[in-house]
């Protein structure tokens, strides 16, 4: 939500602009330019990856018109409005930067060739003293499909390192590893145009009102048509507001309430046991495993009246097409696979997957979240989908990048392991490209000591980020309409990003620095590419045979037919919009059940923390805020953090709306105003995430994470709230409930050891 | 000609204000919005309309009839342009009688302003450009028959304002009348015990 602006404020801003980092505006200029050309892209900023056209007049971006497109039809949120704004803004980096005299000197201006060879001498001095291995990679999703596979490639064979991972362990990494073992696929078995099939739509976890706007035109589309809205969420969002029934949910106790709905749904009879016989298995545990989540129970567990439940349970159970929209609502947790599994079990056992507009559909975040995560930027995965302990995957890749098999790094630390690497200096430098770890990982003051650490740590990114900020080398990119490439949105819709503009001053693209490195480490031979498009004709090769396979895709296939679903395994072949029509991707055809129990979040409220605190978007930011915040419409509506609070948790502690108050977990404390409002749970107060420095709600987020997938626990934690004027206590705990004997493993792993989570059976076909 | 009209659904609008964002990129205004996103009330819901000029029929735009200066102009289509700059006096004359609160007046350049529906768009077959951005179609752009075919809702063009009722071009959206789910009917279908169906008088949230 933005902030209240009433109109009779006098100094309510009409005229907006660009936005420095030292909040100066500056005037439109040339507000009559006519394009003399329209490129036809997509939006950068979320997952959907919307069409539209960029307006160019002499090779500067000017403005935006609308495309229609299959899946957007033509609709903007505001942020794809304003996008193409960063394109020409004056706080993006133009020149190479470095620390010559060490941590203490300021970052100065140098050539390319002396931040690279100053980046590659330290890497072989630390490589041959320490490993290849003290080298690592953390790279992001946010970029082209060509940069995401070069990421991992440049990982493996340019450093020669093993930990090599990116920014969506923290997003997908949850609904990708349950995806991948119950339908042996990752990844949307729908297309958005689907949803306006489904007759009863449940949304779980997330505010798809906020998050993903465009997706609520579809939403809309059904209910038009009489379908039914069930939205789980311990806030009213946007979405909530007009829906059906809305479930309150305690924040992190999801499970309770769909193992009680599919017990209605098993206890009314409306299971589809044909279904059930033919197209799945596991499903006798399952159903013998909900059997104790009556609507009581779950009342007494997630926080919501039985009556409510059941109510829920009941228009699910008899929709002819219910189709589950689920987000990071329920993956941020430390049981974020199970959440998704559960969902999944619901939908097995009414037989819909694989139905059109019915089944479940994974809402992925991150501008190329879907793409990023299978061409082999992930820490055991290799391109296509291929796991890293797969003998014949290894040799499959080692064969494409003309490597000995030998040579190919094993399986690295997670993202959210890596700190912990770096922190104990196992992990000597890295390199950082598409992501701002700062505001993103939780925790932060851990995360800071551990950036601190490495010497050097060089950063690419077209704006000034806080990670830039600490980093000792910093290299220019570019924004997404400087280069060509392609993207995979949310629906496993492979599209392609085309140039509109030049990058500015001496920026490079992503790729082309990667290159440049890996030719100054010796390894040239292996990243001879000099356009995206050969990068993304090896990706096709690397990929075939894998599950993503993108072999039949070409640029020219794109542009002809509006984008092409993967898999796409040959040159003829339309692409895949359905999955799972007749077979899952399992070698024997079937979808895997799985019995969920309920678990607690790894940390409960207590009597010095009473509060859960979660975490979440905001309609005007992307990620960590360092693009949004930099656009002064977007900026303008939601310019600072907040802390939402229900009037009958702040009247006791004696806060009132708009007062500065302060919010404090057993890591850390902020300040930040309160927007006292009836829209959240009681027990739980929300801060949205976008911001960074003081204002960075992962000052207090829990970094514990799942066992398997290694996601943090963003969405749920223990916090207290109290008045500036009330001095803050020290000490005090919070319910634990992850201890020293249950908490998770962490790297290394043995082999294997992560293969039955994220890998994806081979398929018979 | 134009034959399409705006249907503004405030129970669709999320507030995500992509409406001002993009009648910003307008050229004919560039860099200001003729569209507001206002909350109802925050303190008591996340509820959010837009508001944009109405295109009042009957009586025929307050705005145009109030003007000395006749710098309002009114096309055939019946939509009611934004002050001619070389006809405005800046009397604001228009500002005070518009029943919607729509026209804005900027002092700087002594002119007043507000939406004309993208003329320069609509004029061409294309939608204005805040319903094409809106992702939500709170704001629609169509016939009334085509609305009727497509979208549940009433779609109302007649606003009370004391004893003086306003036509406009522009369609509201209400909810329909009889859409709310009952929930006690479905539990009693699904015969939930006597005490589940009676109604409990709690909180939303336990």
């Amino acid at each position: 939500m933005s902030v209240n602006k009433d109109i009779f404020e006098p100094d309510r801003s009409f005229n907006y602009d660009l936005q420095t980092e030292n909040r100066t505006f500056i005037e439109w200029h040339e507000a009559d330019r006519v394009p003399d050309k329209l490129v036809d892209t997509h939006c950068a900023f979320c997952g959907v990856q919307c069409g539209m056209y960029l307006k160019v007049a002499d090779g500067h971006v000017i403005g935006v018109e609308p495309r229609d497109y299959p899946h957007n039809l033509g609709s903007l949120c505001p942020k794809g409005v304003v996008a193409y704004q960063q394109v020409e803004h004056p706080d993006r980096l133009r020149y190479p930067m470095m620390r010559r005299n060490g941590r203490s000197s300021p970052l100065e201006r140098v050539s390319w060739d002396e931040a690279l060879d100053h980046v590659t001498s330290r890497w072989r001095a630390i490589q041959a003293e320490h490993g290849n291995d003290a080298v690592a990679v953390y790279s992001g999703s946010s970029m082209t499909n060509e940069k995401c596979y070069l990421a991992g490639k440049f990982a493996r064979v340019g450093l020669r390192t093993r930990h090599v991972d990116y920014n969506g362990r923290l997003c997908m990494s949850s609904s990708a590893a349950a995806y991948a073992a119950a339908f042996g696929i990752d990844r949307a078995p729908l297309p958005m145009p689907d949803i306006e099939l489904s007759d009863c739509i449940v949304v779980d976890g997330t505010n798809v009102a906020e998050c993903f706007p465009i997706v609520m035109q579809w939403i809309w589309r059904a209910r038009d048509r009489g379908a039914r809205l069930i939205v789980i969420d311990p806030r009213e969002t946007p979405i909530a507001r007009t829906a059906d029934i809305w479930l309150a949910v305690r924040p992190g106790y999801d499970i309770a309430i769909v193992n009680a709905m599919l017990r209605h749904v098993i206890h009314t009879g409306r299971t589809d046991d044909a279904y059930i016989a033919e197209r799945t298995a596991g499903w006798d545990a399952v159903r013998e495993a909900v059997e104790p989540y009556t609507p009581e129970m779950a009342e007494r567990v997630a926080g919501i009246p039985a009556e409510r439940l059941l109510a829920a349970a009941e228009l699910y159970a008899r929709a002819k097409a219910p189709l589950i929209l689920h987000g990071k609502g329920i993956e941020h947790s430390t049981h974020g696979v199970d959440n998704c599994q559960a969902l999944i079990n619901l939908a097995l056992a009414r037989g819909m997957v694989g139905k059109p507009g019915a089944g479940t559909m994974m809402l992925t975040g991150q501008g190329n979240g879907q793409g990023g995560r299978e061409v082999g930027q992930k820490a055991a995965q290799l391109p296509g989908y291929r796991h890293i302990d797969v003998p014949e995957d290894r040799e499959y890749i080692a064969g494409v990048w003309g490597i000995p098999e030998a040579e190919l790094p094993g399986e690295g630390a997670a993202a959210t392991e890596m700190v912990h690497l770096m922190a104990s200096g196992e992990i000597k430098s890295c390199m950082i490209m598409c992501s701002n770890l700062m505001v993103s990982l939780p925790d932060n003051a851990v995360v800071q000591r551990a950036l601190e650490q490495l010497e050097p740590l060089v950063v690419i990114d077209f704006f000034m980020s806080q990670t830039a900020e600490l980093a000792d080398v910093v290299l220019p990119g570019t924004v997404w309409c400087e280069d060509e490439g392609t993207t995979t949105n949310l629906e496993g819709r492979v599209i392609r990003i085309k140039s509109a503009a030049a990058p500015p001053g001496e920026a490079r693209t992503d790729w082309e620095i990667m290159c440049a490195i890996a030719d100054r480490m010796g390894r040239g031979a292996f990243f001879p590419f000099r356009t995206a498009r050969e990068i993304f004709d090896e990706l096709r090769v690397a990929s075939k045979g894998g599950h993503a396979d993108y072999y039949g895709i070409t640029w020219e296939k794109i542009d002809a037919q509006q984008g092409v679903f993967w898999p796409c395994p040959t040159l003829d072949h339309p692409g895949t919009p359905r999955l799972f029509t007749e077979r899952f991707a399992h070698p024997d055809g079937r979808a895997r059940m799985r019995p969920i129990a309920h678990q607690p979040p790894a940390e409960e409220p207590s009597e010095d923390y009473p509060f859960r605190l979660t975490s979440g978007r905001v309609v005007y930011h992307y990620l960590s805020g360092n693009q949004t915040r930099r656009i002064g419409f977007l900026f303008e509506q939601a310019p600072e953090p907040w802390v939402e609070i229900h009037p009958r948790a702040a009247e006791p502690l004696g806060i009132h709306d708009q007062d500065r108050v302060r919010v404090r977990t057993p890591r850390g404390s902020m300040e930040l105003k309160a927007l006292v409002v009836p829209t959240v749970r009681p027990d739980t107060i929300f801060i949205p995430f976008h911001y960074s420095h003081e204002q960075s709600v992962n000052q207090l987020t829990n970094p514990a994470v799942e066992p398997g997938v290694k996601i943090p626990e963003y969405k749920v934690c223990a916090a207290a709230v109290e008045r500036l004027d009330v001095a803050p206590a020290t000490g005090g705990a919070a319910v634990e409930n992850l201890t020293a004997e249950n908490r998770p493993a962490m790297f290394p792993y043995t082999v294997g050891e992560t293969k039955a989570a994220a890998k994806p059976q081979r398929s018979a076909s | 000609m134009i034959t399409g009209t705006m249907f503004i659904d405030p129970s669709r609008c999320i507030g995500c204000r992509a409406c001002e964002a993009a009648c910003r990129e307008c050229d004919t205004h560039k860099g200001e919005s003729m569209i507001m996103v206002d909350f109802i009330d925050r303190r008591e819901s996340v509820a959010t309309q837009p508001t944009l000029c109405m295109h009042c029929e009957d009586p025929v735009a307050p705005c145009a009839q109030v003007c000395p200066a006749q710098a309002i102009l009114i096309t055939p289509e019946g939509i009611v342009q934004q002050a001619d700059p070389s006809r405005c006096i800046a009397c604001r004359n228009c500002v005070y009688a518009c029943p919607f609160g729509v026209p804005k007046f900027d002092v700087e350049e002594r002119l007043m302003k507000k939406c004309n529906l993208c003329y320069d768009r609509t004029v061409q077959g294309l939608q204005p450009w805040c319903s094409q951005a809106c992702p939500t179609d709170a704001l629609w752009f169509g016939t009334f028959e085509q609305f009727k075919d497509k979208r549940t809702g009433r779609p109302i063009d007649v606003t009370g304002f004391g004893t003086q009722d306003v036509q406009t071009r522009n369609y509201f959206v209400l909810p329909e009348r009889v859409d709310k789910l009952d929930v006690l009917a479905l539990l009693r279908e699904v015969g939930a015990p006597a005490e589940a169906t009676a109604v409990r008088e709690e909180a939303w949230v336990l």
